[in-house]
């Protein structure tokens, strides 16, 4: 367990009067409070670092235990029971900023071991009543989220079953409602936030909720036209290729895309574009005939 | 009136230990929508989370009724900002192959 230096987190000195210190936490919580961060994990964890530290440092009694014996913790117990046995430790009425619901109740070990679990030593008020936030994250592929399917998920060691909407973006973020840990003093339970992360191993790109994908035809069948089958993303359907098709022609395919987000029924476009492939390893009568094709064409 | 979906800014102003006056202003800047019936004012449950914000950051942090304000226009600037940034880098996995 490391130590922690309390003053540090605050920036301020070890001899730092109570109001540099409220000063420095209210200038540190502005800037890292969960509400005014919202899903910045980074913050999150600098906003308990520093209330840690005021819980501490802005509390007389718990500064002065910090003092004495913060580098060496151990030895904390002994103070502790001295303390105990002059029944001096009164409620004294420190600040303690709520957290919006994020997990910014939890202690590091170094403060458990010196000042009790969560709580101990601790004699602020919370204005949340509300219960935590969970986050979330769902790793998917692209072909789970072209239809709207159930899935059952285990969040905080409940099983959840919900409803993944198709088109769901990677990236996107949504919010299931009542599913977070459970409210304060009968409060309501917080919400579950779920981020999906999905990864495309499949040979259609995602551009929006259309898709694009490149069809590979042959020299004849460009030059001369004629039938192809293209895969679409839930089948093949049979393409008729224009007669002289360049390379690199795009072809819209409309409604063949990805479903879009909550619109039922509503499809993207599927964009194909032509690869023409020439033929290689020619027989001498090929060559032969694509001379005097070439010679056709000069004169 | 159907109350079934509303909370008394009075048990409000009891449970998060603020004055009446708080709800008020800040139904006065626009911020939130009070319902009155019978000289009772009442807020849409689908409102207290956000109203819980707005009082975190006003007792935790001191920030007057303009600031939450402020705040408020910014955050839903940054959630704007956000979604527009994970579009744009799903636009960029086009180009990642």
């Amino acid at each position: 367990m490391a130590f922690i230096d309390y003053y540090k987190i605050l920036g301020v000195a070890k001899s730092a009067s109570e109001a540099e210190i409220k000063k420095a936490y209210r200038k540190l919580a502005r800037k890292y409070h969960p509400d005014l961060n919202p899903s910045d994990k980074t913050a999150e964890a600098k906003f308990k670092e520093i209330n840690e530290a005021n819980e501490v440092l802005g509390d007389p009694e718990n500064r002065k235990k910090y003092d004495k014996y913060g580098k060496d913790w151990k030895h904390a117990e002994e103070f502790e029971k001295a303390q105990k046995s002059q029944q001096s430790r009164g409620g004294s009425q420190q600040q303690h900023y709520s957290s919006g619901g994020s997990s910014t109740g939890d202690y590091s070990d170094f403060f458990e071991s010196m000042f009790g679990g969560s709580g101990g030593g601790r004699s602020g008020r919370s204005s949340s009543f509300k219960g935590q936030d969970f986050n979330a994250e769902l790793q998917l592929e692209l072909e789970d989220v072209f239809t709207t399917h159930k899935r059952t998920l285990t969040v905080g060691g409940r099983s959840i079953r919900l409803t993944i909407p198709a088109g769901v973006k990677n990236g996107q973020v949504i919010k299931i409602k009542g599913q977070g840990g459970d409210g304060v003093n009968n409060g309501p339970k917080g919400d579950l936030y779920i981020r999906f992360s999905i990864a495309n191993h499949t040979k259609f790109k995602l551009d929006n909720d259309n898709l694009q994908i490149t069809v590979d035809i042959d020299l004849y069948l460009a030059l001369l036209g004629g039938d192809v089958m293209v895969d679409t993303f839930d089948g093949k359907v049979k393409l008729k290729v224009k007669p002289e098709t360049q390379n690199g022609t795009k072809v819209k395919l409309k409604g063949k895309g990805f479903p879009v987000y909550k619109k039922e029924g509503v499809f993207g476009d599927l964009y194909l574009t032509y690869n023409v492939q020439l033929p290689t390893n020619l027989t001498d009568k090929e060559k032969e005939l694509f001379g005097e094709l070439s010679k056709l064409r000069t004169i | 009136m159907n109350l079934e979906n509303y909370i008394a800014i009075n048990d409000l102003c009891a449970h998060y230990e603020i004055e009446t006056s708080f709800f008020t202003s800040l139904s006065e800047i626009g911020l939130i929508e009070i319902r009155t019936v019978e000289s009772h004012y009442f807020l849409d449950v689908e409102n207290v989370q956000t109203v819980e914000k707005m009082i975190r950051l006003y007792k935790d942090l001191n920030i007057n009724l303009e600031g939450i304000d402020t705040i408020f226009n910014l955050l839903e600037k940054i959630d704007t900002l956000q979604n527009e940034l994970n579009d744009t880098k799903n636009r960029l996995r086009l180009y990642e192959d």
